[in-house]
């Protein structure tokens, strides 16, 4: 029987990194993500955990330590939150045009101006374009077996991966997390092999200016043009849906909890109205599902956890027999809707799948969002969408308008 | 689903007690337990909640309490300040550190009171923090004997498991005195009880 511990979500990220035996470390302290860093040097310090610990004066430099590390051949790790993200985001292209296998933890939180140290989802979304594989987490238990998984994924595929989860919702918050076994996650978790690997007798130079065409290096062979590399990275997170699918597969046999898909669902099975999300809003949206069905209507939550690679097949599939469908999140494209909105229906584009959809805009900044008006609020648009006056709409929940 | 919100000011250790609550009640065989602070910056000496939920089956609810079903007060002039009784259900159990009779406090018809003098066990067994009596156990042990829903063994493994060794005897001494000490009374609606 494996320890259960009462943690909170940064306590279950840094625990995580540990039982992966990282070797580099590298953070720039910012709230609510602080707290995984400090219990990262409190185990290097006491030596629970093996590994260097760098310390910058940025998260621009804490993300190059990384890319460095990871070049050189280390397992690395850092973790950030909001402002500390985009400051980085000049790295985070780096990071994947280099296909280095870093994991970072993005502990959501909100995006200034005006100054927020709460919780949305804006910061990892507005890095949705860096070539980051990114996977979001619904409750503390997620978090611990996603960074692990992470690591798997992203020494697999060579591509860097953000774990997101919720600022204070999670990040703060105790609840039970059932530790995975240390010789359970080695035995998972096979020794990091660099591509490249970065020395003193063999000097390469690593990423030089790239012209528009392919060319021929001094040893006479036709080399990729900066094309080739970018068609590369695309392909290479498209194929990672099927690694993320297939290290969920095999992790789920090595704990009994489900990672089996890039979605999660609850009471689909006969769901007529779906409500799907990422994170902690979707968890809060399962307990209004329970609400719902006591009023006879028959709902389900598709959690996503996969953001990029999109599972489109995946959500083609899930909402195939969908009469209507509300996509929750905290997050807004400005001037058109919620990211996760167009994805989803960009997914449905000509499949003949064509459920009403309505968008909520949810818990920016870390306002609040309880079951009880996600429960309101659905049943305030399925009225809508049965009058078929307003089958597509972004409706901005619990905010004066 | 059991909702409880602690009402203290930050270095009362309000984080703390609700951290050991939801140890002691998973340890009793509760499967859902979560504790978290007020979300956000905290201050010494500020006025600040935390909360702790306790369930038969796993949680899936993370947003705040709306309305708790039970309400601990680990610094009674916060009773001028915050307006607790609004943060509980009616029907609901609010546990006050004070030295008065529940009687004295003017709440609602329908609410039960219970009161411990928490400061006094402190005292008693010398349980300081930087010189302020340290109260959040003594309350663990007015919640074991008002709330009925986790028991005082298991609120003093829960103590032992989140507390440095060299303090757990006396906290668990704090413990067990506040624990029979604790008076309990339901507020009637008849005026005998203004």
């Amino acid at each position: 029987m494996a320890e259960v511990q009462i943690m909170t979500g940064n306590t279950a990220a840094a625990t995580a990194v540990k039982l992966c035996q990282v070797q580099v470390v590298s953070a720039y302290p910012i709230t609510p993500q602080t707290s995984v860093t400090e219990t990262l040097s409190q185990f290097i310090e006491s030596g629970e955990l093996k590994a260097e610990y760098v310390r910058v004066e940025s998260e621009h430099s804490a993300m190059t330590v990384c890319i460095s590390a990871s070049t050189v051949g280390a397992r690395v790790f850092t973790s950030t939150s909001s402002h500390g993200l985009l400051y980085m985001h000049e790295q985070l292209h780096w990071a994947a045009g280099s296909r280095l296998p870093i994991v970072m933890c993005c502990v959501n939180r909100g995006v200034g101006a005006p100054w927020s140290i709460f919780n949305d989802q804006q910061d990892s979304i507005s890095q949705r374009d860096t070539g980051w594989i990114q996977l979001y987490c619904r409750d503390n238990q997620e978090i611990i077996d996603t960074v692990i998984q992470a690591y798997r994924i992203a020494e697999e595929v060579y591509a860097p991966v953000m774990v997101c989860y919720d600022g204070f919702v999670l990040s703060h918050t105790m609840m039970p997390v059932c530790l995975p076994d240390a010789d359970m996650v080695n035995s998972f978790l096979p020794p990091y092999k660099p591509h490249t690997i970065l020395s003193a007798d063999n000097p390469r130079n690593i990423n030089p200016v790239i012209f528009p065409g392919m060319r021929k290096n001094s040893a006479g062979i036709l080399c990729d043009g900066y094309m080739e590399i970018r068609y590369k990275l695309q392909e290479t997170l498209e194929k990672s849906r099927d690694v993320i699918v297939s290290t969920g597969i095999k992790y789920s046999k090595l704990t009994g909890r489900d990672y089996s898909g890039m979605l999660w669902h609850y009471k689909t099975d006969d769901a007529e109205v779906i409500l799907t999300g990422m994170g902690s809003i979707a968890t809060e949206a399962t307990v209004a599902v329970d609400e719902l069905r006591l009023k006879g209507i028959k709902a389900g939550v598709l959690g996503v956890r996969v953001f990029r690679p999109f599972p489109h097949a995946a959500i083609q599939q899930a909402l195939q027999n969908a009469r209507a469908v509300i996509v929750l999140e905290k997050d807004i494209s400005y001037g058109y809707e919620g990211a996760l909105c167009s994805d989803i229906k960009a997914a449905l584009y000509g499949t003949g799948i064509n459920p009403p959809l309505h968008n909520f805009i949810a818990g920016l900044g870390g306002r609040d969002v309880k079951a009880r008006e996600i429960f309101e609020a659905v049943q305030t648009s399925l009225t809508e969408m049965n009058n078929k006056n307003t089958q597509n709409k972004t409706i901005w929940i619990n905010c004066r308008q | 689903m059991h909702e409880i919100i602690w009402h203290g000011r930050g270095g009362q250790g309000v984080v703390v007690a609700a951290q050991i609550l939801a140890e002691a009640a998973y340890l009793q065989g509760y499967l859902g337990v979560t504790s978290a602070p007020t979300f956000g910056p905290e201050r010494r000496g500020a006025p600040l909640t935390a909360s702790t939920r306790i369930s038969d089956t796993p949680l899936r609810t993370f947003s705040q309490i709306e309305s708790a079903d039970i309400a601990v007060v680990l610094d009674p002039s916060l009773l001028k300040v915050v307006d607790v009784q609004s943060s509980v259900k009616d029907g609901g159990l609010i546990i006050i550190n004070s030295y008065l009779q529940p009687a004295d406090f003017h709440l609602r018809a329908g609410l039960t009171v219970a009161v411990v003098d928490a400061v006094k066990v402190a005292l008693k067994f010398h349980l300081l923090k930087e010189g302020a009596p340290v109260v959040n156990t003594p309350l663990l042990g007015a919640f074991a004997r008002a709330a009925g829903l986790v028991a005082l063994e298991y609120i003093e493994k829960g103590l032992i498991k989140k507390l440095p060794a060299k303090v757990v005897a006396a906290n668990s001494m704090a413990l067990n005195m506040a624990y029979e000490e604790t008076v309990i009374k339901k507020i009637g609606s008849g005026l005998r009880d203004h």
